[in-house]
């Protein structure tokens, strides 16, 4: 199955690492050396692994290896692969946008609100839609936080109101404007078809057909969320994998400052 | 029974007389209340079933009348039987000629209990048959061709089309899973009514319909006997429609449900009211059709942390399977539920999850415990991810878990693979295969951290427990004591459709399924 314990292959490209033309990293620089699997629906056999051979040349993937199958059930196999990406990117060209704030810890973030606002700033988060999580809002917004980042329940001058799961868009709008909001801010969990797409896109529409979008700030969050795509729907942020409160108040507070709201 | 971890049963037994009294509370309130979901559950056991001209399930047709006319208090039993007698018609046609407005059902020709009692006895028979023909089917099943060892490992499919379902439910049990769970789509739990027929679209999982259900259990029935093993059935028991769901599955031949009394509360701001009335209800029909419950005390240690809250899933445990007694529940179906929830950076945190196991499995010998993985701290890295799964999985032989829900890598990332399962259950088979008798073999060290962690966790599930028989259940939720949420007893969705079981109020399933096994 395996092809040897040990690569023989001939090492005799160019290691020395260009930004200008990246590839991934193995043992070697340069090696383009690729992991990957996936399920092919086809019964197990040597026409399977030929299949997923040429699908990994297909893929820019050269001296393509099938190192492990298994037919799955009846008709499915699924392949555990290797090989070497012929592709590149060039590094030096690349531009991201990010959310543009200096990360503050907590007492920083309440000095900073103390200093440029006088009171505490109202902060209203949920996840809405009909998404039923709560882990990302709670990540977020509990008084204990998440992997040792303190939530904004915990924050002396953010008095913060976690409205829980599947809240629609309406409901929340009305209570962030009851309870005079800052900012706004929501997570969403579920993405399959794209539902937080549909979700989040409605929330910004209510918030510009209420006249309420330039009044608040508002953020989006969870795990296949980027700033990209937040800022794309219209939000002012978006916060993804391994960012946390902090990173939260510390764009809010910072973003309130900028827009001269008082 | 000997305690490998030197617990003292006399504090345990304290401790369940404390749940008693709190389910006993409870139990004292349910009694006096029906709700919508409850009244459309016995529609559905007089036969009623069927959608009208705008896809509004039939039960609801019926349930919504006698709540506008504002007489649901007398159940819709005591108007079925009153409409039966004075027009002759079944119930079924009784349903569908008021979805085309030819009917009055409310007026009343007598209440005289025997009457009414001798028009419904029929339809009740034949519906109690049919659930009984159910039960027995799936027992021929495991007489004859069997099942696979505890723990039972259970897997979910979610791809929102049942035909797709199918497929991938099939491919999991080829590999070894014993309870295909079929997760249902996002927001179904706050739907007030059972959506009807097969469907192909859902988010994040698969409507529960009735049919559904049929298409699932055919599904289930076929790889069973092809793989010489009977394959459980598994839905959700919960959100707005808890005995309406149970009555499904229990005609469809489901085998494992969600079913817990507090989860609805806490986790989809359900009314407390409505959820405790609809549990014993779903529960008293569970029992009946031998269908395994299965409890979500792993939900608290998702939002409060996984050490400190230990004791809420114990004390939670506790007050399940006294509500579960009360509802004719024996112990062989109670799938109290607990889980591996710690963060993995912690040290010796897998010596605290043991002792926690061990002590759920000791306090309850019989009961087929529901070991949930780690879902908190999955965190996109795979390969750690499958790690913690392995762990997740020593402790479920070490400790003889009922039904392991299997951990999957890519928790936290998407709806299992078709080869995110296989992975997983391989997992599993190899450790509960190389470790088979490890629980045997090992003890625990007088004075180790096990031991002294499972009497810590113990004493403080006392304490909570002590706390809760002063306080009430409906105070401590409205102090957010579980799971660190606060409800209302007021508050949450549901709560209008909470009825006083009026004079002529019956509901003759309760005692004739506690009743008769």
């Amino acid at each position: 199955m395996s092809e040897g314990l040990y690569s023989m292959e001939a090492k005799d490209f160019d290691k020395t690492l260009d930004l200008k033309k990246i590839k991934p990293y193995g043992d070697t620089m340069n090696d383009g050396k690729v992991q990957l699997s996936f399920t092919l629906p086809v019964p197990c056999g040597a026409e399977a692994i030929e299949a997923a051979k040429q699908l990994l040349k297909q893929m820019g993937l050269e001296n393509p290896s099938v190192v492990y199958y298994k037919e799955l059930t009846p008709g499915f196999t699924f392949f555990n692969c290797y090989g070497s990406c012929s592709h590149t990117v060039n590094y030096e060209s690349i531009y991201v946008p990010k959310v543009e704030s200096n990360v503050m810890s907590m007492p920083d973030t309440d000095e900073y609100i103390r200093q440029h606002f006088g009171r505490k700033i109202v902060i209203v988060g949920a996840s809405t839609g009909t998404d039923a999580h709560t882990v990302g809002i709670d990540a977020i917004m509990n008084m204990k936080g998440y992997a040792g980042h303190y939530g904004l329940e915990r924050y002396d001058m953010i008095e913060a109101y976690n409205l829980g799961s599947q809240v629609p868009n309406e409901d929340f709008i009305a209570k962030g404007v009851e309870l005079h909001a800052d900012a706004l801010i929501i997570s969403q969990t579920v993405t399959q078809k794209d539902v937080h797409i549909q979700n989040l896109t409605n929330f910004i529409e209510l918030m510009e057909a209420e006249g309420l979008r330039d009044k608040m700030i508002c953020c989006c969050g969870g795990a296949r969320i980027t700033h990209e795509l937040a800022q794309e729907l219209g939000f002012d942020a978006g916060f993804g994998m391994n960012t946390y409160a902090d990173d939260v108040a510390s764009f809010i507070v910072q973003e309130m400052d900028k827009r001269g709201m008082k | 029974m000997q305690s490998k971890l030197g617990l003292d049963f006399k504090k345990v037994e304290y401790a369940r007389s404390l749940a008693k009294g709190i389910a006993e509370d409870v139990q004292a309130f349910v009694e006096q209340y029906t709700t919508v979901a409850v009244e459309r559950t016995l529609s559905r056991l007089m036969g009623i079933d069927g959608v009208d001209e705008n896809a509004v399930p039939l039960p609801n047709v019926v349930v919504d009348y006698l709540k506008d006319k504002g007489v649901l208090s007398e159940g819709v039993l005591f108007f079925l039987a009153n409409t039966m007698i004075r027009t002759g018609l079944c119930p079924q046609d009784i349903a569908e000629k008021l979805a085309k407005g030819e009917i009055d059902i409310t007026e009343v020709v007598t209440r005289d209990q025997k009457q009414i009692a001798d028009v419904l006895q029929p339809v009740i028979d034949s519906s109690m048959e049919r659930i009984r023909a159910r039960r027995q089917r799936r027992e021929h099943y495991l007489e004859t061709i069997g099942e696979g060892p505890k723990p039972y490992l259970y897997i979910i499919v979610a791809t929102g089309n049942i035909y797709e379902d199918v497929v991938q439910a099939q491919a999991g049990a080829r590999q070894g899973a014993d309870v295909i769970a079929v997760i249902r789509t996002t927001g179904q739990s706050l739907l007030d009514y059972v959506p009807y027929g097969a469907t192909t679209e859902g988010f994040g999982g698969t409507f529960a319909t009735q049919e559904n259900f049929r298409i699932m259990r055919k599904a289930l029935d076929e790889v069973g006997e092809e793989q010489g093993r009977y394959i459980r059935l598994c839905n959700y028991c919960s959100g707005l429609c808890m005995p309406e769901i149970a009555i499904m599955g229990a005609f469809e031949g489901l085998d494992v449900m969600l079913n817990d009394a507090l989860y609805g509360i806490l986790f989809r701001d359900i009314n407390m009211q409505r959820t405790l009335v609809d549990q014993y209800m779903s529960r008293i029909i569970n029992g009946f059709a031998g269908v395994i419950i299965n409890t979500g005390e792993d939900n608290y240690l998702t939002t409060a942390d996984a050490v400190e809250a230990a004791h809420t899933v114990l004390a939670s445990d506790l007050i399940n399977e006294q509500l579960a007694y009360m509802a004719g529940l024996p112990a062989e179906q109670m799938g109290l539920g607990h889980a591996f929830e710690m963060d993995p950076m912690l040290k010796d945190g897998f010596l605290l999850e043991l002792a926690q196991a061990q002590m759920a499995r000791e306090i309850f010998p019989n009961a087929p415990l529901k070991y949930m993985p780690p879902t908190k701290f999955m965190t996109g890295n795979i390969f750690r991810g499958h790690i913690q799964d392995a762990l997740f999985n020593m402790i479920g032989i070490w400790t003889h878990q009922g039904i392991q829900l299997l951990g999957m890598p890519t928790e936290a990332i998407h709806t299992p693979f078709m080869s995110d399962r296989y992975l997983s259950i391989e997992n599993a088979k190899y450790i509960f295969n190389n470790m088979h008798s490890i629980g045997e073999e090992m003890e625990f060290k007088e004075g180790g951290i096990c031991r002294r962690r499972a009497a810590e966790v113990l004493g403080k599930t006392i304490q909570l427990l002590e706390e809760l028989t002063k306080e009430g259940l409906f105070t401590a939720l409205e102090k957010g004591i579980f799971g660190d949420v606060k409800r209302p007893k007021n508050g949450g969705k549901g709560l209008q459709g909470v009825t006083l079981k009026g004079e002529n109020y019956l509901n003759p399933f309760i005692e004739l399924m506690k009743g008769k096994r």
